[in-house]
This record gives C-alpha cells, sequence and structure tokens, in this order.
C-alpha cells in the first residue's frame, strides 16, 4: 500500500535509475537530498536537515552500502559510489543482510502499554476495573489509571470501555516481528539480532519512519546492463497484477528496458510440483504416520534453521521454483546472470545461498520502467513457448502449493488423499502453534506455510 | 457541450507514485455527472519529467490543465467544479 514512505522510496529509486542513464548518477547522487527538501521547503521530520540526512542513508541503502557499518559520516554518496566496483571488479555484490535499520531514522517508539486516555469518563459500572485480572486498574480523580508495574497488556480493559478510552500503545516493528529479533538496544534505537532473523520483511514493511532498509542490488544491475552482461529476468508468479497488464506483457516489458532475456519462475515452480509430489508420495510410503511441510518460503525455511530444530527433518528437500528457474537458465545458457524478481525481502538471503547473481523487488523493477520510460500496458505480449501451467502461476497464493502438489499427486494415484494445512502468514500466534507442532503435535500430513497473509502475492515489496 | 475529458496518466512512474489508486475514479462519479465526463486511462503523460517526479501521480484536464498529487477526492472534487461551471 503506498504512503509517505514508500512513496519517497519508489521516488529515490526512479531518481536513481534516471540519473544512472544520464550518467550523471555520481555527480547528482549528494544532490538529490537537497533537491527533495530544499530550505524553506515543509519537512516531514523534524525538520529539512534531518530529512536530508535520512535521504543519504536511503540512497546508501539503494547503492547496497551498509548503513550500519558507516564509519564516516563525512564521507560523501559520490564517494561511496566510486569505491563500489560497477565495472564488475571483485567486489561480492550480494548483501550479507538484505535489511538493516537506519539508527537516525528510528523514532525509538516507546515501549508497549496500555493507557487510559482522557476519553475516561469514571463511570459508575468501572467495566475495566472490574475485568481486570490484575486488579491494576484504580480511579484516580474521576479517571482510571492503570499501574504499569501490575499491568500484563491482556487488553481485557480495552474491549471493556465503553467509552473506547483505553488503549494499547505500540512499537511497530516489535510488534509485526514472528521471533523476537527486533529490539531497541541501549541508545532507545532499533536493532536486529539477525542469530534471530528470519527475513520475513515485515519490520520493513511495519516501521511508520522507514527505518528498517532493504539493502538494494539496482545500481548493481544496472552497472551489469551497462557492462553488456547478459542478465536473465526471473518474474516471481507473485507478478501477477502487480503491474497494469498481463505477465506476457511485462516479460516483454523487462526485454525492453534492457534484461537480456526474460522467463517466469512460474516454469520453476513446476517442477518444484513434480518433486515436491514425488518425495511426499514416498515418505508417506516409508512411514505413514510423518508429515512434510513446504519448502519455497524462505522465511518459513529461515524460521524453521532458526527457530524450530525438531521440524528441521520434516522440511521438504525440493528446491524452490527459484532455484529450478535459475536451473532452467543456466541449461540454456551457462554463462548468463540471473535476476529474481519478486515481493519479497527472504529470497534475498536464499538467493546467496543459492547462487543466484541478483534480486530486485517488484518495486526496483518498476523503478527501472518508470526511468526507461517503459509502460507495461503499452507492451505487446512476450512470444512465450507456452504459458506456465496454472496451478504453478498459482503459487504465490495461500493454498497455492498444496493445491498444485495435490493436483499432481492424483493424476499419478487417483483417490489419492492430502491432510493438509495452510498456515496464512507467519505471525506471533502461527508461530506459536507451529512450536507446538515441532514438539510432536502434528495434526496433519502435510503443511503449507507461507510467511505473508494471502501468499507472496501480498509480500513486503509487493507494489498493490 | 463537450465532454469533460479527465487523463490518468498510467506511466510506470506515476503508477508506482499513486496512479494505481486513481484507477476506480470512474465509479466515484457522480451519476448525474457521468454522461458530462469522459474519464481516460493514458500511458506516460511526460509530466513527471516536464514538471517534477514528486508531483506524480498527474491528471490532466481538458487536455491542458495538469493536477500533481492527484487523489480520488482532488480529482472528483475538480470535476464537480468544471462541470458546474459549464453548466
Amino acid at each position: 500500500m503506498l504512503n509517505g514512505s514508500t512513496f519517497i522510496r519508489r521516488e529515490l529509486m526512479i531518481r536513481i535509475v534516471r540519473a544512472f542513464d544520464d550518467g550523471t548518477l555520481e555527480n547528482e547522487l549528494d544532490q538529490i537530498p537537497i533537491k527533495l527538501r530544499p530550505k524553506n521547503s515543509v519537512a516531514s521530520r523534524c525538520c529539512v536537515y534531518h530529512d536530508r540526512a535520512i535521504f543519504k542513508y536511503r540512497l546508501m541503502a539503494l547503492l547496497g552500502v551498509s548503513v550500519e557499518d558507516e564509519t564516516d559520516e563525512s564521507k560523501s554518496l559520490a564517494a561511496y559510489y566510486a569505491e563500489k566496483a560497477w565495472g564488475g571488479g571483485t567486489n561480492d555484490t550480494k548483501p550479507k543482510t538484505p535489511l538493516s535499520v537506519c539508527g537516525p531514522a528510528c523514532s525509538g517508539c516507546p515501549d508497549a502499554k496500555v493507557v487510559s486516555t482522557p476519553n475516561c469518563r469514571g463511570c459508575f459500572a468501572r467495566p475495566c476495573v472490574y475485568n481486570c485480572p490484575k486488579k491494576a486498574i484504580s480511579i484516580v480523580g474521576g479517571q482510571s489509571v492503570i499501574d504499569q508495574s501490575l499491568c500484563i497488556k491482556c487488553g481485557k480493559c480495552i474491549t471493556a470501555c465503553p467509552y473506547h478510552a483505553i488503549v494499547k500503545t505500540s512499537v511497530p516493528c516489535e510488534e509485526a516481528c514472528p521471533v523476537g529479533a527486533i529490539r531497541k538496544n541501549e541508545h532507545g534505537v532499533a536493532e536486529i539480532d539477525f542469530a534471530k532473523c528470519i527475513f520475513c520483511g515485515k519490520c520493513f514493511a511495519a516501521c511508520p519512519f522507514a527505518a528498517v532498509m532493504e539493502r538494494s542490488q539496482l545500481v548493481d544491475v544496472l552497472a551489469a546492463m551497462k557492462r553488456g552482461e547478459k542478465l536473465v529476468a526471473m518474474i516471481a508468479p507473485a507478478a501477477e497484477k502487480q503491474f497494469p497488464g498481463k505477465i506476457e506483457q511485462l516479460l516483454t516489458a523487462c526485454a525492453k528496458a534492457g534484461f537480456g532475456d526474460v522467463m517466469e519462475v512460474a516454469l520453476g515452480a513446476e517442477k518444484t510440483t513434480e518433486h515436491e509430489t514425488a518425495e511426499f508420495i514416498e515418505r508417506m510410503e516409508k512411514d505413514p504416520k510423518t508429515f512434510m511441510t513446504t519448502s519455497c518460503c524462505p522465511a518459513w525455511v529461515n524460521l524453521v534453521g532458526k527457530h524450530l530444530p525438531g521440524l528441521v527433518g520434516h522440511v521438504s528437500l525440493t528446491p524452490s521454483p527459484m532455484v529450478y528457474a535459475r536451473e532452467l537458465v543456466k541449461a540454456k545458457d551457462p554463462d548468463a546472470k540471473t535476476v529474481f524478481i519478486g515481493p519479497c525481502v527472504a529470497k534475498r538471503s536464499e538467493a546467496r545461498r543459492k547462487d543466484v547473481d541478483y534480486v530486485l523487488s517488484f518495486e526496483e523493477l518498476g523503478a527501472i520502467l518508470a526511468g526507461r520510460k517503459i509502460d507495461v500496458i503499452a507492451c505487446e505480449p512476450w512470444p512465450i513457448p507456452r504459458p506456465a501451467n496454472p496451478t504453478a502461476r498459482n503459487y504465490a497464493r495461500s493454498c497455492g502449493v498444496t493445491d498444485a502438489v495435490l493436483t499432481e499427486a492424483t493424476s499419478k494415484i487417483p483417490g489419492f488423499k492430502l491432510d493438509a494445512k495452510q498456515i496464512n502468514g507467519i505471525d506471533r500466534k502461527t508461530s506459536a502453534m507451529v512450536k507446538l507442532y515441532a514438539a510432536g503435535k502434528m495434526p496433519v500430513n502435510f503443511l503449507e506455510v507461507m510467511a505473508c497473509p494471502g501468499g507472496c502475492q501480498n509480500g513486503p515489496c509487493s507494489l498493490a | 457541450m463537450d465532454k469533460i475529458k479527465v487523463e490518468i496518466c498510467c506511466g510506470t512512474a506515476c503508477y508506482l507514485l499513486g496512479a494505481a489508486n486513481l484507477m476506480s475514479i470512474e465509479d466515484e462519479i457522480p451519476a448525474e455527472f457521468r454522461d458530462k465526463v469522459e474519464v481516460e486511462a493514458r500511458t506516460c503523460l511526460e509530466l513527471c519529467e516536464k514538471e517534477n517526479l514528486g508531483g506524480a501521480p498527474y491528471v490532466r484536464f481538458n487536455g491542458e490543465e495538469v493536477m500533481a498529487q492527484a487523489t480520488n477526492e482532488k480529482v472528483l472534487a475538480r470535476i464537480e467544479e468544471l462541470v458546474g461551471g459549464a453548466a
């Protein structure tokens, strides 16, 4: 959804692409924050100078520079730009951690607590007082007061109050994180514990100050194109409905934008379906009481790896659609570089492990198309040899993988039964639930997990 | 009288910067104005370069009047004014 944070992120991306194509990026970079917030303009934060400082960090993240690793505050963006080996040198362009927190952008939101507001009428019934299990609420001077040392934030008083006088304040990033990996440090600034982080990107989408930034490969991709490397755009199934027009038109748009070849990752999903189904049948034959869980959502795979040791053996060993798509590209042209384009933050961590060269978000692809004046809707459909299977194109939706595996299995074994459950979005509640499953309480034999509610199509970097 | 022409820029820049939300405008025009207004989704009007990228999404009325940072509310209010003025 569009808001002030997404607007500025996208505006900066488009400006970068335009300046890159004009050959003026190095000179223009340090001007951009001033152009966007000239003196006497209206600031979004305390003043234009604070805004400019954050824009600088945002541009650093877009250059793929780690904001946390800054050692010299006076170093210009032009200097960072010059330092990177855009010429295709030995720089490892793959970001080690796809997310970073920009300290100066973090507002240091006060800790979550339940508080009474002046909407309180000090009523006679006092349902807050009666419903509080910890006796934390008293009425002082005609107003309810919550004793924070007793309050357990259960929220019973919030629902009980007919005047909506009691509210829970929140720290949006902490609330969004399903694994407690983002916390304020001793300076009151949010910090990600990468030993816990599963890169689901929920904090990135949740922070109203846009302090969580994605480390981008946008300029790496632009530079590789300029060097004349053959880049193959691998478009995730979630692309449907992200841009106006059809997937086939989007493929043409990518080719026009400078990709050497284009393909839909759904072709890789077909292979995932085939192998995952065979794997499932084999596991069930070996042990009818066992269960298997899906492997295509990288945030889920990260969750199991870092937090659910009991499930490790149950995650399907079948590679994800992205990995199969990469294999298809490499089989055709071993020298081609692969670029996965999708709505996902965690794919950046999977790409690193699985040798996919670059990952772009739909936003970043959109910026390239916008910068190069390509309208998807005005493009002819790309002449694909054949469209991917509908069940493969459906991978980006919750239940899509289950449906694909079930369809495949019933075509092989008539009357095949799949006892499936879907986790439609990883949050604190569902991750507590899968913890129970991991402890031996798995109610089904096939568990599909999607970190994003509704599936990849609602990923943290989706446009729609 | 001529219909009032409303062109919504659906170039990729405007689309990314908010035009995606403007697509529903046609359905939101009050019934009594519908036959007086013609809404058209256009490919890039190149206003984001001539004017200013931060002004996206752009909408153009009657081929000349440009509205920056267009929202459904702003566009509908302007349509109402224009229809009122022309009547």
